[in-house]
């Protein structure tokens, strides 16, 4: 193994020799002899750092990222955004790194002031007053904005558009086992969320009012909602709005606070982290003030020290887990802290002028690849309704034969869609395209597909 | 037998003098507070740079409905490339770490984290995969998480893995729908949790969120379950309990086999919460203890590292009877090729699943390090990180016994809790003040005022990383401590501790009735 202990060998005697034993074994004399185990776990000795190199590397060889092996048109709530060499080198910071939650604050300012920052960025991208500290991931704050919501207005019914993520209904499906939670799914027509389903009348079973309405803004298809009807409907049956958004095409778009959301969450992959196949990302959550005493998880404010100067803590301490044990807002602890740094610190770098130019780059490319792609023979839009800078097609052929025939030419042309939204024929194909995508990647791209539809 | 190395005694009282983990010299050029990214913005400056794309400027009124604009760009910060090193490395300057000194947080295991690890998580052939990748594009992923899933197991003697959990507590959740599912597949869906009151918080918050009602039982005389207790809370309304062990007063659970007998005898679950596992790697696994269910803290056991906070990664594994309630999709090897060269991976959902637990495949750059960590130390190698966790906390736990209380007098495993209950009666220093001054001689505070059941409590977890000569400091730093706590003037100056970090004591009392949570807040 590693040199990674220092003890050495009369270390070892020595402080055996101090507690009075003539053993390691002897340290686990607890452990009743029958459990300890007698021949190892069966795992390999433990191997020199450049060995484990080696086989990483091989791993990784057989992987086939994205950049100059595959050109990126996937996104899905998991885009290829230009993450700068200052955002990472300041992220790897080891005092970044390799802190924990901040439970003395007083050696703890550096992380405590990047999150106050953080939380300052979100709630002006989210157009709400109050952002968390963070959580796990998109998925895990939607489901904490549901359980915000039925805590608050004391009801268990969550209608829940298709236009979310479709793995974070599953996640969100999945804890309701736990919670009770009904969640009622209010299915797309042409891209936009068919409210009037579920109003008096309507096709989707009932089932009381509704505690928490949930849209997402842009929704998985990449079309943009009028929200006004589903804040309407929230005013109508006193749920309240959750708004899942995206942080980046928040640089365009009309906030989620001023379409009028109680709780805004998103995924906030696209301020700086990598792809990573998945993870570790990070839950954005946000929302009004009013609830801030429902908020789960982390949040610092800030004081003064006793000497008056400025400092930050994390506060409303009474919600969490440690102190709240069995009645807490919620059981996170660990969150994402560092990918929170790294978003400030990505948003630093964006600014104001960056976020928007970024989204406007986003959105032309989109538009003009969709445009073209939709002049290929046997190609037809999904949906209708308006896009920013992901889209649907409906394909001629299974959306994954194509991914497969695409990726021999060099591209990761999209997502396939589930039957959700394409019936059991899955020809449905979700393309995103991001900043950092080029004309001559597109023309290419369209050319690749163009023939890989032959 | 003689040997080269010098030996080192821990009675020298010098000691502290060459210890590596004292981060006393830690240079700061002054006590101004740090302005914020808003308070060093200046209109029109900026860092960034986009790619030349050449596509085509098409306007945004063609590209974007009226309705759906925003008014004006969302006003973040206008700052240089250089402003925001600046800023964000004076920040680093006033935060704590591993790196920088010894950090015993009790429960939290804070080792050193091996840099190699950091390489591995920035691989360009790791790093830039899409998670909607189709498999034939990820099969050295799924490959690694194979591996790691494999190795889990092994290391908790379970069957099977999932590896989305973010963090423990959502490994606790998600250990507890496999336990909701499960009972519900036997046809008698049950009501209550057991945990006892020396439990970290994340297990009844997990409960409550797994729709069940929490059952606490209480610890004995000698900090363990008290088996009487115990089975009188025992009947079949109760799904299972949740057990941490060592618990979190570092003491085994020497009852585990009566305990585990006496849970599956009414037909409930035992649940292990992977918080301290670092105490027992190699050495037993929670398998062979008679648990169905165990949670792993990545960040904790496998130094993934912690992040300020997170991320952290939460696997769960279990035993053979509950791995078809996994969750899904999970990678699986369908063809093992040839010494495993041509092996082929696919992603299948269990039979049963409870669903998915996170967006993607959970956080799957801090698997990779953990993955790094355990093939480094591999077999023998983790055994012995059990082993000099133990010594560790035992040197430490004895040579600290005439300072502090020593609440439960007998070996611990990997870390110790102490108490501060004569010093506050002697002097009105209290833990909180022992822990500040500790900051003030270097090191971070140990964890204070947990377990509950501890008045005062000391939770001190040095982990195997750190060395005798760090130790012996942080023991010297604790007798000065309570040295000075001896007259009336040194007692007052310990509850003033801490003079020479970058803040003082922080005002949280105003932080919560006068809340700024952004800066916006402010008045």
């Amino acid at each position: 193994m590693g040199g990674y202990t220092p003890h050495t060998k009369s270390e070892i005697a020595s402080m055996l020799g101090f507690l009075g034993l003539s053993s390691v074994e002897e340290l686990f004399a607890a452990v009743p002899p029958a459990l300890r185990l007698a021949g190892g776990t069966g795992l390999t000795p433990g191997a020199p750092e450049p060995d484990v190199l080696a086989h990483i590397y091989d791993l990784a060889a057989t992987n086939r990222p994205v950049g100059r092996d595959l050109v990126c048109f996937a996104g899905g709530g998991a885009y290829d955004r230009e993450v700068p060499a200052v955002t990472r080198a300041l992220a790897s910071r080891s005092e970044f790194v390799t802190s924990y939650t901040p439970y003395q604050p007083e050696v703890a300012q550096g992380v405590l002031q990047a999150l106050f920052e953080f939380q300052t960025l979100v709630a002006r991208l989210a157009g709400v007053e109050v952002a968390n500290a963070s959580l796990y991931d998109g998925a895990a704050a939607l489901v904490e904005a549901t359980n915000l919501a039925l805590n608050a207005t004391g009801r268990e019914l969550v209608w829940l558009s298709q236009g979310v993520n479709p793995s974070w209904r599953s996640v969100l499906q999945t804890f309701a086992a736990g919670t009770g939670h009904v969640v009622v799914e209010i299915p797309l027509v042409a891209g936009s969320t068919h409210w009037s389903s579920v109003v008096p009348g309507g096709p989707v079973a009932q089932g009381g009012a509704p505690g928490v309405v949930v849209v997402a803004y842009p929704n998985y298809l990449g079309c943009l909602e009028d929200l006004g009807e589903a804040r309407a409907l929230c005013d109508r049956t006193g749920a309240l709005l959750v708004v899942a958004f995206d942080p980046i095409c928040a640089g365009l778009l009309r906030s989620p606070g001023d379409w009028g959301a109680d709780v805004v969450v998103g995924e906030g992959q696209p301020l700086g982290m990598p792809l990573g196949f998945g993870g570790p990302y990070l839950g954005l959550f946000a929302c009004r003030s009013t609830h801030v005493r429902r908020m789960p998880g982390r949040l610092v404010g800030e004081t003064v020290d006793v000497d008056g100067r400025r400092a930050y803590v994390t506060t409303l301490r009474a919600r969490e887990q440690d102190i709240r044990r069995e009645k807490a807002t919620s059981n996170v602890c660990t969150n994402q802290t560092l990918m929170a740094v790294t978003a400030a610190i990505q948003m630093g770098w964006l600014g104001t002028s960056g976020i928007a130019e970024v989204a406007l780059r986003s959105a032309r490319g989109a538009h003009y690849c969709r445009k073209a792609l939709l002049a290929v023979p046997g190609v037809e839009p999904l949906v209708s309704a308006p896009i920013m800078s992901e889209f649907a097609l409906r394909l001629p052929l299974g959306a994954d034969v194509l991914i497969e025939r695409l990726a021999d030419k060099g591209f990761l042309a999209g997502i396939s869609l589930d039957d959700t939204y394409t019936d059991a024929r899955r020809d449905g194909l979700l393309v995103a395209v991001t900043e950092r995508r080029t004309r001559a990647e597109i023309d290419s791209f369209v050319d690749s597909f163009t023939k890989a539809l032959r | 037998m003689t040997d080269p190395e010098e030996m080192t005694h821990p009675e020298k009282s010098e000691a502290h003098l060459c210890a590596g983990g004292r981060a006393a010299s830690a240079p700061l050029l002054g006590h101004d507070s740090e302005p914020t990214l808003f308070e060093l913005s200046e209109p029109g400056r900026r860092a960034w740079q986009l790619r030349t794309t050449k596509v085509p400027e098409a306007p945004l009124e063609q590209l974007l409905p009226e309705v759906h604009r925003r008014g004006a760009p969302p006003a973040l910060a206008e700052v240089s490339e250089r402003d925001l090193v600046g800023h964000f490395t004076r920040l680093s300057h006033r935060q704590f770490s591993v790196d920088l000194g010894a950090y015993p947080l009790g429960s939290c295991t804070m080792k050193y984290n091996p840099k190699v690890c950091d390489e591995v998580a920035s691989l360009p052939g790791l790093a830039d995969v899409h998670p909607a990748a189709p498999a034939s594009c990820s099969q050295g992923w799924m490959a690694l998480l194979v591996e790691l899933e494999e190795a889990l197991c092994a290391i908790t003697g379970m069957a099977g893995a999932t590896l989305q959990p973010a963090a423990g507590a959502a490994g606790e959740l998600t250990g507890l729908l496999l336990m909701r599912a499960w009972h519900e597949a036997q046809g008698q869906p049950r009501r209550k949790v057991v945990i006892p009151d020396s439990a970290h918080g994340t297990n009844p918050a997990s409960v409550t969120l797994g729709g069940y009602e929490t059952v606490t039982v209480k610890s004995n005389a000698r900090g363990c379950i008290d088996l009487e207790a115990l089975r009188s809370v025992l009947n079949t309304e109760v799904a299972g309990i949740m057990l941490t062990n060592p618990n979190t007063l570092g003491l085994f659970e020497e009852d585990i086999v009566a305990i585990a007998e006496a849970v599956h005898e009414v037909g409930g679950l035992l649940y292990y919460d992977g918080a301290n596992l670092n105490a027992i790697l190699g050495v037993v696994r929670p398998g062979d203890m008679g648990f169905d269910i165990v949670h792993l803290n990545l960040h904790k056991t496998f130094a993934t590292p912690h992040g300020g906070g997170g991320p952290g990664a939460g696997p769960v594994t279990v035993s053979r009877h509950l791995a078809s309630f996994l969750p899904g999709p999970r990678p699986r090897r369908v063809d093992p090729g040839v010494d495993g060269v041509g092996a082929r991976y696919e992603w299948t959902t269990p039979q049963r699943s409870i669903g998915r637990v996170h967006s993607w495949h959970g956080n799957a750059l801090v698997l990779a390090r953990a993955l790094t960590y355990i093939l480094v130390h591999g077999d023998d190698g983790l055994r012995e990180v059990a082993e000099r966790a133990v010594l560790n906390a035992n040197w430490l736990r004895k040579r600290l016994s005439g300072t502090f209380d020593a609440p439960y007098d007998r070996p611990c495993m990997h870390e110790c809790v102490l108490s501060a209950v004569s010093l506050k009666r002697r002097s009105g220093v209290r833990a909180l003040d022992v822990a500040k001054c500790l900051l003030e001689e270097g090191f971070h505070a140990p964890t204070v005022y947990f377990p509950l059941t501890v008045e005062e409590a000391l939770m001190i977890e040095p982990t195997e990383t750190e060395s005798l000569q760090t130790l012996e400091a942080f023991a010297s730093a604790c007798d000065r401590i309570v040295a000075r706590a001896g007259t009336p003037e040194g007692a007052a100056e310990a509850t003033e501790a801490p003079r020479t970090t970058p803040v003082r004591r922080v005002d949280e009392a105003r932080a919560a009735r006068s809340l700024v949570p952004t800066y916006d807040t402010r008045r």
